[in-house]
């Protein structure tokens, strides 16, 4: 038990009060920066990552520089959640899959008893993925070092089919919708080929469509819009404003302990792949309104609904930064960031990391703990704080949205051209909800389509253009056909109804 | 009020405020010209990779050492493989709040794609340092020289071995044409989208060999899951303190020695905007210089084994002339040109 004498060396290099003080005003800012939609965690902790410089040539200092940069991390994750609970407004991408049943949730006038459940499940999710780092982190360096280009896109096409068919309504709306993100994400540079697609020669198109304009402008401005049309008021207002709604959610929660352990499952899976927490949340909620009793009134305001994204999506975040330290791979964007800090404090992440730098790393793996408890006394207590929020009258806070959501839409690139975009999806998003076309499969494409095409093109050029590849070898062949399986269910199951149907007349 | 008498106290502590405020001014030599407000310092390529990290490197020295009145602010603009930036300190002629750091994207990307702008849009400031290119294979590959590697490579047929390396129909895929063509050896090229990521396929096998720059590989060599087997430089690299056990980046042999004659090195250089005066280059000339003075820029030049090379005015423009033919070239060579640029 080696590992428990080093993080227990881990903790007392954490445990000072000065790195118990930057925890909390991590947390905290990390909270805020997850809060706003645009200002992700990889902008917040890039604008910080000057300030550390002078605080890791203090000995013992990169410790206090890392804790302080990972609780940020941290308090995004928590705080990508509240928006996405109270106003449909996802903070961060890996929250678009919260507010599938949050927001519905909150218009019950549960917003309370939805913050806890994604709160409470955050923590779990990032207490299994640090446990899995501090006790097996070389077996799963090994493990991510067997993803090659067909077993990345295998991973994606698991989280498309996890997906299919759980929007309602007809499928082929979900195709639409879908194919219309494909579209989208392929405008900008290809990665394969080094051409521009899709410009026009318009120099704004040339970073392409970014997720985050599109989530904020579908998501916020949409329902904004829609709520302007249905009589200018929130729903949900009634929520209850004291602690109690906190144990009365944890009584609950015990109930989902087979989603948590799925969710923290798929989590850690994509975040040492690394794949990242956004595909996480997504193939979670897919999985578990699938395989979920419940699974059919998913969407309308489940809390099993909110568990599944939100524990994958913070075991994904808290798992990234394992290939991170261990190869020098980042799993997230802010992850990378987090790389480009430890580079210029002069560490070295790779294999050796844990060996040269041991004290730094035990320090950091005991800070994930801490900083994770922290966050979440801190997010805990303020539940009702956040659920208040719905009294505020609509006339006041709608103003008060639509300018966060266009500062977050400015900051994303600092460009005015994407806030016009992000109007422009406001008013696509209003159109989908009118005609009832789902957004999810477009969010979706737009996140993963880049990624999936790149790593498909690249199998193919490894493998000269034969699709053997992804079923070349056991690896592979299991996630390929587990994503066929999961994309063909509703007709097997369908036929297999009608064979027995048949057996039995 | 108004002439109520200031505190004992107030007045004391505005004294020394602005003697401290004198001071301070004291301490900054007086420029021709100095920045009047926040310095934008342009990435043109995404969060965490060699670039940027540099740039922040040069924003924290600077913050931390007090060499500019002003901040400086780090702005990723990467869209387009890199078009983004460049564009936008094309428009901002006369503007001198703005710099811009460059990869081998400042030729590259409009060769390649048809963008249009040039580093003559530009004016060139200095080169911070150039960035080399290790030819790297997995440890467990039987062969011990590039020269064994690349008659392996002939022998497998063409298209066998894969190349791994950062984007496309750029410096790693133009390094893979420049070798093919020299040594008659034919590589798929498969290109990801950061240098870690390239290191980690290689460690995992996906891919035969890599071009990556020595700190995106240098990890997983000390951890022996990786060798290099030439550097693509004219020189040996200078640094002589082991870095994988007995091995320093000194005992690389260049490309040249080791029978395959190829080399490239990418540019690290910080450039204006055009239309800027003299007094307004000369400032950040002599910024660059402070900053690569202090010990924490020397020891990241170690670190990740730069070629520390740093010019400027007309010798540094000539450079960047010469390296915009170059790659002319080698682009042409390899069709890698886009329709319409000759």
């Amino acid at each position: 038990m080696q590992e428990i004498q080093s993080l227990m060396g881990g903790f007392a290099v954490a445990m000072t009060w000065f790195n118990l003080a930057l925890m909390f005003a991590g947390v905290t800012l990390g909270v805020l920066i997850g809060v706003l939609p645009g200002l992700g965690g990889a902008n917040g902790v890039a604008i910080l990552l000057p300030l550390t410089f002078s605080m890791s040539q203090q000995p013992g200092g990169t410790t206090s520089a890392i804790i302080l940069l990972s609780c940020i991390y941290w308090g995004a994750l928590f705080g990508g959640a509240i928006t996405s609970i109270l106003f449909n407004i996802p903070g961060e991408p890996w929250s678009v899959a919260t507010t599938f049943d949050g927001y519905p949730l909150a218009q019950k006038g549960r917003a309370g008893a939805a913050l806890t459940a994604a709160f409470t499940s955050s923590f779990v999710g990032a207490l299994v993925a640090v446990i899995l780092i501090t006790f097996i982190s070389p077996i799963i360096a090994r493990f991510a070092l067997k993803f090659g280009p067909p077993e990345f896109f295998s991973v994606y096409l698991l989280t498309f089919s996890a997906f299919v068919g759980m929007a309602k309504g007809t499928p082929f709306k979900t195709i639409a919708a879908m194919m219309s993100g494909f579209a989208l994400a392929a405008v900008g540079i290809d990665t394969v080929t080094g051409q521009l697609r899709l410009t026009f020669d318009i120099i704004e198109l040339l970073k392409g469509f970014d997720f985050l304009i599109a989530v904020i402008g579908l998501f916020g401005i949409g329902e904004i819009l829609l709520t302007i049309e249905e009589g200018l008021e929130f729903k949900g207002a009634q929520a209850k404003l004291n602690m109690k709604v906190v144990l009365e959610t944890w009584k609950e929660l015990p109930k989902y302990w087979k989603t948590s352990i799925r969710s923290s499952a798929v989590g850690c899976l994509m975040g040492i792949v690394p794949g990242g927490a956004t595909p996480a949340s997504f193939m979670a909620y897919g999985l578990a309104k699938k395989v979920s009793k419940d699974g059919e009134h998913f969407g309308t305001g489940k809390v099993e609904g909110v568990v599944a994204p939100e524990t994958a999506a913070h075991a994904a975040g808290t798992a990234a930064l394992l290939p991170m330290l261990t190869l020098g791979v980042p799993g997230s964007p802010t992850a990378a960031v987090l790389l480009g800090g430890l580079l210029i404090w002069g560490l070295q992440p790779g294999p050796l990391l844990f060996v040269e730098k041991a004290d730094f790393v035990w320090g950091l793996i005991a800070s994930m703990y801490l900083g994770n408890i922290v966050g979440l006394i801190v997010v805990l207590t303020c539940v009702p704080l956040f659920a208040s929020i719905l009294r505020i009258p609509f006339a006041i806070i709608a103003p008060v949205i639509l300018v966060i959501c266009a500062i977050g839409a400015y900051t994303v690139h600092g460009s005015m051209f994407d806030v016009w975009l992000m109007v422009g999806f406001g008013i696509l998003g209003y159109v989908f909800k009118k005609l009832d076309y789902p957004m999810a499969p477009l969010v979706l494409a737009l996140v993963l389509g880049d990624r999936a095409e790149d790593s498909f093109r690249q199998s193919m050029l490894g493998s000269q253009g034969s699709l053997s590849a992804f079923f070349a070898n056991p690896l592979v062949g299991t996630i390929t056909g587990a994503a066929l399986l999961l994309l063909f269910w509703p007709l097997i199951s369908k036929l297999v109804s009608i064979a027995r149907g048949r057996s039995a007349a | 009020m108004q002439n109520a008498p200031v505190p004992r106290f107030f007045r004391r502590t505005a004294v020394a405020l602005s003697i401290g405020i004198a001071s301070l001014a004291g301490a900054f030599p007086s420029f021709a010209w100095e920045p009047t407000k926040n310095v934008e310092f342009i990435v043109p390529a995404g969060t965490g990779g060699g670039a940027d990290q540099m740039a922040r490197l040069v924003q924290s020295i600077i913050a931390k050492h007090n060499l500019m009145k002003q901040s400086m602010i780090v702005v990723n603009k990467g869209g387009g493989a890199g078009a983004e930036g460049f564009l936008e300190l094309k428009g901002a002629k006369g503007d001198p709040h703005k710099i811009v750091i460059t990869l081998s994207n400042l030729f590259t990307t409009p060769l390649a794609t048809g963008v249009p702008f040039n580093w003559k849009d530009l004016t060139p400031v200095r080169m911070l340092a150039l960035d080399q290119f290790v030819l790297w294979v997995h440890k467990d590959n039987p062969a011990k020289t590039a020269r064994e590697y690349i008659e392996a490579v002939k022998k497998a047929g063409p298209g066998k071995m894969k190349m791994g390396g950062t984007g496309s129909k750029q410096e790693d895929q133009i390094i893979t044409v420049a070798l093919e063509k020299r040594s008659g050896a034919k590589f798929t090229y498969i290109p990801y989208k950061g240098g870690g990521e390239v290191a980690t396929q290689l460690v995992g096998k996906h891919i035969d060999s890599t071009v990556n720059n020595p700190i995106e590989a240098v990890a997983q060599w000390r951890a022996g899951n990786l060798k290099p087997l030439c550097v693509f430089d004219n020189e040996r690299m200078p640094y002589k303190g082991k870095v994988a056990g007995d091995y320093s980046w000194n005992d690389i042999p260049t490309c040249k020695e080791a029978g395959v004659d190829t080399d490239y090195v990418m540019l690290r250089g910080i450039f204006m905007a055009g239309g800027v005066t003299p007094d307004q280059v000369k400032y950040y000339v002599d910024l660059m210089e402070k900053v690569r003075q202090t010990p924490e820029w020397k020891k990241f030049m170690e670190d990740g084994a730069f070629n520390q090379t740093a010019i400027s005015g007309k010798e540094y423009a000539d450079w960047v002339a010469k390296a915009e033919t170059l790659h002319l070239g080698l682009m042409k060579d390899a069709g890698f040109l886009a329709p319409g640029k000759k």
